[in-house]
């Protein structure tokens, strides 16, 4: 042992006084140098991490979340440094340490949990290597290498260890390799452990599973956590202490449960109000809301509970009547025409063959006997995890994809036999969202181009009457008209989601297709574009299926509800009967790993 | 395939309520000053600043670059001279009297003369158009076979991709030179050298390589999400590979073109180095250096000054396809 | 690992097929007498003439010339140039200069390739780095001939540190200019590919994981770094030597090295049709092989890869 680590341990021994804070971040100011001159990523930021205790760091994409905690640990990006303010671990300003004490810290003080379990682990070495050399680096391999490997990983909860760690990266599924980076981080049994984004690439029944075991292991060893999380709910549920960012400072901070319950800041209370996970019943629309509001003053309906959701929708229905006799009844939206079933999916099934060696090919059933209807004017919400077929059924349903067997059918009229002319006036009427706001838009195409292709594909109107109704779509999606000249890689995720938004539209739809539609964007540009569609769905009498892999989404968005697993309906019904009142145990898992849904109450 | 391989085997845990943690600790609750940390509004759109589309933007980020500001001048004064040489050069490159033979340089013929008595200046200049013509319409010509072929395989693949690889396969087998070598030592081309035949030999085995890069751009964004969206707007599937796949798959199609030019000029030089390329009554650059070569010993100017207007001409169009590199690079497209 | 290595090789079938039969369509098959295009156009004896026709098949249909070529291709029944030699052995004698020639500037561009690659790719940005990009920029912007020339001259002639030609038996230290020759523009390539290769590493995630382990910046330099960052460039490499092989018409040429690439220079100018049509066939083989040979070492560097 030199002398350096001796000095740690006696150090660690002595401040091993539960009193004094293991991390502490004071007046932090972080620097980046960029092209465009040095920006302040972070400023004043300041926080304290007590031995054992964990500390949730929360905030939206470019708060400054991640560059806090990293520059704990030395491993800001190249361009980035430490323009003011002080680290203080265990007593010991390391600021500005040296490379050699910070590679000292690392790995047995201060232990690291990636966020993409599929990018964080080289692929060109055996996981039990990557194991090996941590405790190696950190002085701990001892002559028992191999068996410690094991039993660093088996208390990750990897089944087999022995036989796993003589595994590939690529021979593991995501949750198992992030229980992999779980072990190296606290291989060297760290006292601190910096866990960004630990489980947010990771289907949500995995990620319960693997946040559960990371609180016990992190409880047994006594280590401290600093987790960072965009998801407020989640952070509420696993840390004592929430430090929220907003633009690189710290906006609040304190008792987590406090915080969520009483939050002072305005941004606080704006995230509060739109985390997904915490919302408790469907959006209202203004118009809804009025009319609530007047049938309560009326005293029509006696407005006790705000959850009382069956009341709400009783009035929204009544609203619906109201307005429609208004404007004379839109043809879709009459309140006959809802609850008509306008998409009627019966006993979809869908086989890939996939190739095997030597031209064997192997069927994979990826959708398996799917129905569903969907009813006119409603939201249809389509759960499950990846790998659940849920996609699969949307491509389907576009008809860029022909099912294997079973039929969909439009209005009364089977799609999957469509052709020609018939398929391209059901184009019109059927249009999709997709996931990813940076894919959805052609890069190459202004916005102005974006949202006028369809119409220009189906032949409407001259150029000028599709630039009015462009403007009016823009309009209609709450952007600017100057965003007409613009280009996709000039808008943020939530702007370019709207975009794609007003460009399905174009055509006067009857159903919308979201796939995954606001799963990319952060928790308020998210609440704000489901706002969005559920303001589009009053006013138009839009139909929306609604693909998606978070349950609390759906709480926000849906009417209806299937979930599906490894391509199977597992259980089907309004929303409300699903969150209530779960019937399979699937659901009930589904539902039990949404973080922070039992807290608010 | 590793989902199947490995299940998650984690026991199932009773569901319990996760109430959240409680501190035994006294936590402070802070909260920051609202004028220190004014709230924005959600998702603003910026609206300053004209627009900018990708070329606009590459074009910004080029403008700033010395490399390309320094291969652009002088592609720009390679192709002026090969177009108007007579604005560089008075003297008549084709009259070579004897008596100058191997002469040194004296006013008004700066390098002096070669062994046949030809003024080197003047060729050099007069040699300019050849070499650039090979490159330039090779550079079209594998652009159009390769693109098209990389495009529809990479598009539709299934067996017209397998056919359209092997095919690219078996032409890669043999090095540009090699095969380019091989068929102009052929009858039909060798009885009838001119510009137009090295640019066939050079296109039918340069085409591969092109085709493979488009293939890769392509099969890259056949299946974006805007493609998937175009479709469902009843765009067909062609329409789509035209205004859509083709378009975003331009950038490294345009910097291996770039760069192929140059190493087509290269080629051509080197043919013509091997008495295999264009003919002695075409000046060119490979030319001149090949009949430089005998003496190079005792006059090694006279092979140099070729060599290095050939050598100013490849570099700035490499050059040209690094900084295009660098500009188009799509990593650094997204934000 | 047994599949993957079988697919590799069933695909590589129809590529030596196809080009050994495309090398053979131009040389036998164009437009124009192919006997009086293996004359050059010089007249030449009747008996020549009518043994050459026999040789080639050239009575028989265009498939059963092209199967007896490639019969003849893989028992080394090559036939014989115009003074009488047996090609096959005139091959036999040059074959294994070139090989020495193409190895030994396959370990040039390889050791200094990576190492400049690697140092510049640490110091992306700083004078080392801009320095090496410039230089690669020149040698691949200056044609090999030149290069060869220049060199020949300035090494060979007037500073006299080496033989500015290499003599009959060709050994290995006069082969050393030759070999540098050769190997500069790749070795101009494989420093651009490692330092592009380093620099994208770099900035991988689970190098920055590798980093927070605690491990020393040398150990993730050299286990994360550069064991990632070299696959590309092996595999660069690996293909390389084949077309080194073909490349070296020029610089044996200019060096006069009695190889394959001289022998095929000449032959071409002689219109030695049945040596070409050997020499190009023998570095197809070599080509393809090369190249099985780099999807193995592919799939045995990159783990990922033996399962696709």
């Amino acid at each position: 042992m030199s002398l350096n680590e001796r000095n740690t341990s006696m150090n660690a021994a002595a401040s091993r006084d539960a009193d004094a804070p293991l991390l502490e971040i004071k007046n932090l100011a972080i620097t980046f140098d960029t092209q465009g001159g040095p920006v302040n990523a972070v400023r004043n930021a300041h926080l304290t991490v007590m031995p054992g205790e964990t500390v949730a760091i929360v905030g939206e994409s470019g708060s400054g979340k991640s560059t806090t905690a990293l520059a704990a640990i030395g491993l800001l990006p190249s361009n980035g440094r430490v323009s003011g303010g002080q680290i203080i671990f265990d007593g010991e300003d390391i600021t500005h340490a040296s490379e050699k004490r910070i590679i000292e810290l690392r790995g047995n003080s201060i232990g690291m949990v990636p966020q993409d379990p599929m990018s964080n682990l080289n692929p060109v070495w055996k996981i039990g290597f990557q194991v090996k050399e941590t405790l190696k680096a950190n002085g701990l391999a001892g002559s028992n290498a191999n068996e410690r490997v094991a039993e660093v990983l088996s208390e990750a909860g990897l089944p087999d260890a022995a036989v796993r760690a003589k595994q590939f990266p690529h021979e593991f599924s995501g949750g198992m390799r992030q229980r992999a980076l779980i072990a190296i981080g606290l291989a060297c049994r760290p006292r601190l452990l910096i866990a960004d984004e630990p489980t947010s690439a990771l289907d949500v029944t995995v990620q319960g599973q693997i946040l559960d075991h990371l609180d016990r292991m992190t409880t047994e060893l006594n280590t401290a956590v600093l987790l960072i999380t965009h998801d407020l709910g989640l952070a509420a549920e696993r840390a004592e202490k929430l430090v929220v960012m907003y633009k690189g400072q710290v906006v609040e901070s304190g008792p987590a449960l406090e915080i969520l319950r009483n939050p002072q800041h305005p941004y606080t209370q704006r995230l509060v109000n739109s985390a997904p996970s915490l919302a408790s019943k469907r959006l209202q629309s203004g118009k809804a809301k009025e009319a609530l509001a007047a049938a309560a003053a009326a005293g029509t309906v006696e407005v006790t509970d705000q959850a009382d959701v069956l009341k709400v929708e009783k009035v929204e229905q009544a609203a619906h009547a109201e307005k429609a006799a208004h404007t004379g009844g839109i043809k879709s939206h009459t309140p006959a025409g809802r609850g008509d079933t306008i998409l009627e999916i019966k006993n979809l099934t869908k086989v890939f063959k996939l190739r095997g060696a030597l031209g064997k090919s192997t069927d994979f059933k990826a959708v398996d006997d799917v129905s569903i209807n969907v009813k006119r004017g409603t939201t249809m919400a389509i759960v499950g995890e990846s790998g659940s077929g849920k996609s699969t059924v949307a491509q389907m349903a576009l008809s860029l994809l022909a099912p294997t067997e079973g039929s969909i059918s439009f209005d009364g009229v089977d799609v999957t036999s469509l052709k020609g002319k018939a398929l391209f006036n059901f184009r019109r009427r059927v249009q999709p969202i997709f996931q990813d706001p940076y894919g959805s838009l052609d890069p190459m195409f202004n916005i102005y181009r974006t949202i006028e292709e369809p119409l220009k594909i189906h032949k409407i109107g001259d150029a000028k009457s599709r630039e009015k109704k462009v403007r009016e779509l823009l309009d209609q999606v709450s952007m600017p008209a100057s965003t007409m000249q613009r280009f996709p890689n000039e808008l943020s995720g939530g702007q370019r989601q709207r975009i794609a938004i007003a460009r399905a539209l174009a055509l006067n739809p009857d159903v919308i297709i979201c796939d995954e539609a606001v799963s990319a964007l952060d928790v308020l540009v998210q609440a704000q574009v489901l706002n969005l569609l559920n303001e589009l769905q009053e006013e138009l009498g839009l139909t929306y299926l609604f693909i998606t892999h978070d349950l609390a989404v759906v709480r926000q968005i849906a009417d209806d509800v299937s979930v599906m697993q490894k391509g199977r309906l597992v259980e089907q019904a309004t929303t409300d009967e699903v969150f209530n009142n779960p019937q399979q145990r699937y659901t009930q898992d589904l539902l039990s790993a949404i973080p922070g849904a039992s807290l608010l109450v | 395939m590793s989902e199947k391989l490995t299940p998650e085997n984690e026991p199932r845990i009773p569901v319990t309520p996760r109430l959240g943690k409680k501190s035994t600790r006294v936590i402070e609750h802070f909260v920051a000053p609202l004028e220190e940390t004014p709230l924005a509004a959600v998702d603003s759109v910026s609206e300053g600043g004209a627009p900018l589309s990708l070329w606009a933007e590459a074009w910004r980020n080029l403008r700033k670059q010395p490399l390309f500001i320094i291969s652009a001048l002088l592609i720009l004064l390679v192709i002026v001279v090969a177009i108007a040489p007579q604005w560089f050069s008075s003297v008549d490159p084709t009259s070579c009297p004897l008596a100058d033979s191997a002469e040194g340089p004296r006013a008004g013929h700066p390098l002096g003369f070669n062994l046949q008595g030809c003024d080197v200046y003047a060729r050099m200049i007069h040699g300019t158009r050849a070499s650039l013509m090979v490159g330039i319409f090779t550079t079209i010509g594998v652009l159009i076979i390769g693109g098209t072929m990389g495009a529809l395989a990479g598009y539709y693949g299934g067996w017209l991709d397998a056919i359209l690889a092997r095919l690219g396969d078996i032409f890669f087998a043999l090095p540009l030179i090699l095969g380019a070598i091989v068929m102009m030592q052929l009858p039909a081309f060798r009885d009838n050298r001119s510009i137009w035949t090295v640019v066939l030999v050079l296109v039918i085995f340069g085409w591969p390589q092109i085709a493979r890069i488009t293939r890769g751009a392509v099969i890259e964004n056949r299946n974006a999400d805007y493609v998937t969206a175009s479709k469902a707007l009843g765009l067909s599937r062609f329409s789509a590979l035209v205004k859509h796949v083709i378009p975003n798959s331009l950038a490294p199609i345009i910097v291996v073109a770039s760069i192929s030019l140059g190493t087509f000029i290269v080629a051509e030089a080197t043919l013509s180095f091997l008495g295999l390329g264009l003919p002695p009554s075409i000046m060119s650059w490979g030319n001149d250096i090949s009949s430089a070569q005998p003496q190079v010993r005792n006059n090694p100017s006279v092979l140099l000054w070729p060599a290095v207007a050939l050598s100013i001409a490849v570099l700035s169009f490499i050059m040209l396809g690094d900084a295009l590199r660098d500009a188009l690079d799509p990593k650094a497209r997204k934000r | 690992m047994v599949m993957f290595t079988l697919r590799r090789f069933l695909q590589l079938i129809p590529v030596f097929f196809g080009a050994t039969l495309l090398v053979y369509f131009l040389v036998f098959a164009t437009p124009g007498d192919p006997i009086a295009a293996l004359s050059g156009g010089k007249p030449m004896a009747p008996a020549v003439e009518a043994a050459l026709r026999a040789q080639y098949n050239l009575d028989q249909p265009f498939w059963i010339q092209y199967g007896l070529y490639l019969k003849n291709l893989v028992t080394m029944n090559l036939g014989q140039t115009f003074s009488g030699q047996e090609v096959a052995a005139v091959i036999a004698r040059a074959y294994p200069v070139t090989a020495r020639l193409a190895i030994m500037a396959l370990v040039f561009e390889a050791f200094f390739g990576v190492l400049f690659g690697v140092i510049a790719g640490l110091r992306k940005g700083k004078l080392f780095d801009s320095t090496v990009l410039v230089a690669s920029l020149l040698v691949i912007a200056v044609p090999t001939f030149v290069l060869g020339f220049v060199l020949q001259l300035v090494v060979g002639v007037q500073l006299g540190w080496a033989k500015p030609t290499v003599s009959g038996s060709a050994p290995w230290n006069e082969l050393i200019l030759p070999a540098v020759v050769l190997g500069l523009v790749s070795l101009a390539y494989v420093i651009r590919l490692t330092r592009a290769s380093i620099s994208e590493n770099m900035n991988a995630d689970y190098v920055r994981t590798a980093t927070a382990k605690g491990l020393s910046r040398r150990r993730v330099v050299v286990v994360h770094i550069l064991r990632n960052s070299l696959i590309p460039v092996v595999t660069f490499l690996g293909a390389d030597l084949g077309s080194l092989m073909g490349g070296a018409i020029v610089t044996e040429g200019i060096f006069n090295v009695p190889g394959i690439g001289n022998l095929l220079y000449k032959a071409i100018l002689k219109g030695e049709s049945a040596t070409v049509v050997a020499v190009v066939g023998i570095l197809v083989i070599v080509f393809v092989v090369a190249n099985l040979v780099v999807d193995l070492l592919y799939a045995v560097l990159d783990p990922r890869i033996r399962y696709v």
